[in-house]
């Protein structure tokens, strides 16, 4: 399984881009392949805000219905709207067309909640039965 | 009788099979002060020909009832197919590879009840008309956060009963009744109007309680205004004869769809109806069977959305639906197929002379009906207990008292015709009045 | 497939849309019409339908092949067994089916035909209670589901009438998924509490989670591992003390009919699935009934009507009660499915009922007897009517329990419910209920180690699996990705028509 080290990690399994204060989400490797073949993705409206833990959207496969969890307090400013026809891009391209929504972050503290990417595959392999 | 297939030396052949001398150590894991050493007081075993003269009903045979269950004619295909063992004796089609039949046959049992509404969707069924309503109340509540659920006082009591059942201990949610015009037997619009905001879920009876035609065009501007509406047939067979409910713009149309081929049943098996709008298809409860393909790619169906339902969602699930009406939709569809559109247009069409009829035959006779909107294949009149006892004496049952429901309509009885009964019968009635 | 012995032939093709034979004037049926046709000027010409209704226009003898067609692509339990865990699919007894058509000209509103309909309800009624052991019931419960949302709401009330306000429900993992949904729709907040390791609840455990907002534990029992929960007396003491209730949800009631009693064990409320234990079909998913039954402490709130005897020693419908939670029906429950029910119990008799619990059980030990010795069985624990096995063994050589249940139908049999309890991995849980003959015992537990043995030899066919059904293994990503939920939709209807029949 793949968890690039330039992003963060939440222990609901979602990755953080952090661009200055924009933080893009989407699902991890792990998550999507828990889930198995995508078939919806649901987000919140731009402009709606979020709190760190927070659910921002819904994620649905043939055998599973996921909450979406924000890792950061803030804005949600941009929503996927591919996501919408090419839900399975989710399982193809997850940390890349499969972004979510970008959040505008109020909180850069919040940051340190986050798990880096080795603390994130260690988690893992415990969460995994 | 018993419907067990062993003989004791099968039986036996099973003891030696597991390893156990008696059928009584099968047992031994329930502990033995919870082992019921009785015999139950209940009568049997009965022959069938014993069974058979048990249960004798008897039924009037010139009856008047409607209120939500009506008796309308059901082609002989109806019983001739749905009694076949593959439909009636199937599991739920969780499986699909071995289930086509029953998913093909509710995926046209949606499609028809989707056409004949104008609507985008319908699920595969609901218990009955009313815990359809409760649910798309509950629907509502859920998608837009509303305050308030209204609905009109002419519709179904018995609906309006359920719902508040359902909504019972949610203290935060309102249940008004928007009025009826007295003259009419309409909604009273200008009532409406008043009690209709984004924060509100509309629900209207079409034709209503009293089988009053609601003008459903003046009343979808009002409705519009509610954060969510929905209309509610508790008479199907009137999508014979009006435009179809998704015309006027609802989010959902509920109701009940036995008079599609299922007959009175004494009270049940009645048809849950449940049909949205695209935008409220992911919050739909129940099931819903969807078009796709095998790995050879073949067309096949089978149950989707599932991850709404309480099978894998539990917890957060739409609705804790499971079992609901699969062979009374199936019997819906055969008749839907059978009578054809024309067929349904005519069937209408009678209901609608046939409860004219009645009507003008007993104005003759100075028994006027109270309220002055169109009808459908219903209406009320006043009656008086004597007068009552008379019919039914001579085996005559003219109609369903409603002034209990209705206390502002003293001596109330609401009236049905359909094309089950014949002129004689509505002479018959006319006659003793 | 060597050593196939295919009892279910599906002979049909894939059968095209009804839609597909719409032709205008097919259909020229004659209809009832013994009225003259009023003008119906009176109704606004903007509410009238100005086209058609929107159906097809099809004949009679089309309908009936349509149908027909169709139902040759299903397999019923006239075709062979029906192993699904905590279904309970036995034989639908004709008689029954029979029977039920004695009402089916009733109105409800019929006061004086109903007066013997409702005697046929007080005793079913009676009977019922006195299976159960419990003091009370209603009829009016749809299905399961709809009579675990009954129970649930009766609870409720009688807490808020103590003036307890409590908010959580206590479940089991091996719960049935409409448990946690129900109790949810009721306005409670379900805990799942773990099932000890011989796989039943300890009262122990249930310790440890009582506290004053709980009001209820929902428990089945026998469980849907198949095991009885042994601590249940002891747990309803806990709770009792506790001032919370005991529900039991009675799907599994055919292991127990007449050999113990959800009343003795403690059970407040309960719930039955007349679709599975008392022999009405299953209809392709429903109607079923789900009656729900109470002790005496809980009368007051049963939904109404009640059923009530007046005073000419005849029965009647009261519809008022302060207490009662009020109507959850419009109609009278899915009566029909009552009159079969009553019609099977008369059948039986005291020692027929006796005896399904007893065959259940055999039946199903045997088939667990034999597949013990090429599948994994989680548990030790004795089981009653119903059991669990995993695919442990087989996913040795990469076969799962998907696999297994899609190779049975290979074989022409339906296959049991598989993932289900989620308490056990992969599961696959068996239930063969006490109306199989041996022979088709054998058949089973024969086909179950044919499956067992090729998964040992030959596990790369089982990817390939020669099907007998009439359609392969259905993309389920596919329907839920393009949602094509009517005739009507899309222009992917097109991409998705028949390829090849």
């Amino acid at each position: 399984m793949n968890f690039p080290d330039g992003l963060k990690y939440t222990k609901d399994h979602e990755w953080a881009r952090i661009n200055g204060n924009m933080v893009t989400v989407g699902i991890t490797d792990y998550a999507q392949k828990e889930l198995g073949d995508v078939v919806y993705v649901e987000c919140n409206d731009v402009g709606t805000r979020v709190e760190q833990g927070g659910v921002f959207g819904t994620v649905e496969s043939v055998k599973a219905v996921s909450e979406l969890y924000a890792p950061v307090t803030g804005t949600i400013v941009e929503a996927n709207k591919t996501l919408e026809d090419r839900p399975e891009l989710v399982n193809t391209d997850c940390y890349g067309d499969a972004w979510m929504i970008t959040i505008e972050l109020t909180d850069p503290s919040e940051l340190d909640n986050l798990m880096d990417a080795g603390k994130y595959e260690a988690y893992v392999s415990t969460e995994s039965k | 009788m018993s419907f067990i297939p062993l003989s004791r030396e099968e039986r036996k052949e099973i003891l030696d099979a597991i390893g156990v001398e008696d059928e009584d150590e099968l047992f031994e894991t329930i502990p033995a002060y919870l082992r019921y050493k009785e015999s139950l007081n209940i009568e049997g075993p009965l022959d069938e020909e014993a069974l058979r003269s048990r249960f004798q009903f008897r039924p009037h045979k010139i009856s008047f009832l409607g209120g939500g269950i009506y008796n309308h004619h059901i082609p002989a295909v109806v019983d001739a197919i749905a009694s076949r063992q593959e439909f009636y004796t199937a599991y739920t089609p969780y499986q699909p590879e071995i289930s086509q039949g029953t998913l093909q046959a509710i995926f046209e049992y949606q499609s028809m009840m989707a056409s004949l509404t104008k609507m985008y969707a319908s699920n595969a069924s609901m218990y009955d008309g009313a815990t359809a309503l409760a649910e798309a109340a509950l629907m509502a509540i859920r998608a837009k956060g509303l305050k308030r659920v209204v609905i009109t006082r002419a519709t179904n009591p018995a609906y309006r009963k359920v719902v508040n059942t359902y909504l019972q201990f949610n203290h935060s949610i309102e249940i008004l009744e928007a009025p009826f015009d007295i003259i009419s037997g309409q909604v009273d619009l200008d009532a409406l109007n008043d009690m209709v905001d984004s924060d509100t879920a509309l629900f209207i009876q079409q034709p209503n309680f009293f089988g009053i035609i609601e003008p459903l065009d003046k009343i979808a501007q009002t409705a519009a205004k509610a954060g969510f509406w929905g209309i509610v047939i508790t008479e199907m067979v009137s999508l014979g004869l009006l435009k179809p409910p998704g015309a006027f713009g609802p989010d959902v149309v509920v109701g009940d769809a036995q008079s599609f081929g299922n007959p009175q049943n004494a009270g049940g098996p009645l048809l849950g109806v449940l049909c949205t709008t695209k935008a409220y298809i992911r919050r739909m409860p129940g099931r819903i069977v969807g078009l796709t393909k095998d790995s050879s790619g073949k067309k096949a169906f089978c149950l989707t959305l599932a991850t709404r339902e309480q099978h894998i969602r539990r917890g957060k699930a739409t609705s804790n639906i499971c079992s609901n009406q699969g062979l009374c939709a199936l019997r819906a569809a055969i008749y839907l197929s059978a009578v054809g559109p024309k067929g349904l247009k005519k069937i209408a069409a009678q209901c609608a002379s046939g409860s004219r009829y009645l009507m003008e035959l007993m104005r003759k006779k100075g028994a006027d009906a109270i309220f002055k909107g169109p009808v459908f294949n219903e209406f009320v009149v006043r009656m008086e207990d004597a007068k009552i006892q008379a019919l039914e004496e001579a085996g005559i049952v003219p109609g369903i008292r409603i002034e209990n429901l209705y206390p502002e309509i003293p001596g109330g009885q609401l009236v049905t015709v359909t094309e089950m009964n014949t002129k004689k019968d509505v002479e018959c009635m006319v006659e003793r009045i | 497939m060597h050593g196939r012995k295919d009892l279910t032939i599906f002979p049909e093709r894939v059968e095209p849309l009804l839609l597909a034979m719409n032709e205008e004037g097919k259909n020229a049926r004659q209809l009832p019409a013994p009225f003259d046709v009023y003008p119906l000027d009176d109704i606004d010409k903007d509410i009238l339908n100005e086209d058609l209704p929107g159906l097809p226009d099809v004949s009679e003898v089309e309908t009936v092949r349509h149908f027909t067609r169709l139902s040759r692509l299903n397999y019923g339990i006239d075709n062979g067994i029906y192993p699904l865990g905590s279904c309970t699919m036995k034989y639908n007894p004709k008689i029954c089916e029979e029977i039920a058509g004695s009402v089916k000209d009733i109105h409800p509103a019929d006061t004086y035909a109903m007066t013997n309909v409702l005697k046929i309800l007080i005793e079913l009624s009676k009977d019922l209670e006195e299976i159960c052991g419990m003091d009370a019931s209603t009829l009016w419960g749809a299905a399961g589901a709809h009579g675990e949302l009954i129970g649930m709401l009766i609870i409720k009330k009688a807490l808020e009438e103590k003036g307890e306000p409590r908010s959580t429900v206590l479940i089991p993992d091996t719960a049935h998924g409409t448990n946690p949904a129900s109790s949810t729709i009721a306005g409670f907040s379900p805990v799942q509490i773990p099932s000890g390791p011989r796989g039943y609840l300890e009262a122990s455990t249930i310790k440890d989670y009582l506290d004053d907002d709980v009001a209820a534990l929902m428990i089945t029992n026998p469980n849907t591992l198949g095991i009885f929960e042994q601590e249940i007396a002891h747990i309803a003491e806990l709770l009792h003390n506790n001032g919370s209730y005991l529900y039991m949800d009675g799907a599994n009631l055919n292991a127990i009919l007449g050999t113990s009693r959800p009343g003795d064990m403690g059970v407040d409320c309960m719930h039955l699935n007349l679709h599975k234990t008392f022999a009405s079909p299953h209809g392709g998913g429903g109607p079923g009934s789900g009656p729900v039954l109470v002790k005496r402490h809980l009368m007051p709130y049963l939904p109404l009507p009640w059923i009530v005897a007046d005073e000419k020693d005849s029965y009647t419908l009261k519809w008022d009660s302060p207490t009662s939670i009020g109507t959850i029906h419009s109609g009278m429950g899915n009566l029909a499915v009552l009159i079969k029910t009553l019609a099977y119990i008369l059948s039986l008799g005291p020692e027929g009922i006796k005896d399904v619990s007893h065959v259940a059980t055999l039946n199903a030990n045997y088939i667990k007897t034999r597949l013990s010795k090429s599948f994994d069985i989680p548990y030790t624990t004795p089981t009653l009517h119903e059991f669990v096995l995993t695919d442990k063994r087989q996913q040795a050589n990469g076969v799962t329990t998907m696999d297994i249940a899609k190779a049975l139908i290979g074989f022409g049999i339906h296959p049991p419910t598989i993932y289900f309890p989620l308490v056990v991995n992969n599961a696959i849980m068996i239930e063969p209920t006490e109306t199989e003959p041996l022979e088709e015992l054998k058949r089973f537990a024969d086909v179950m180690e044919t499956i067992a043995s090729l998964a040992e030899t030959s596990p790369e066919i089982f990817k390939d699996m020669p099907s007998v059904s009439p359609v392969g293994r259905v993309d389920e990503v596919w329907a839920a990705r393009h949602l094509i939920l009517t005739w009507d939709m899309g222009e992917s209807n097109k991409e998705a028509a028949v390829s090849k029949q």
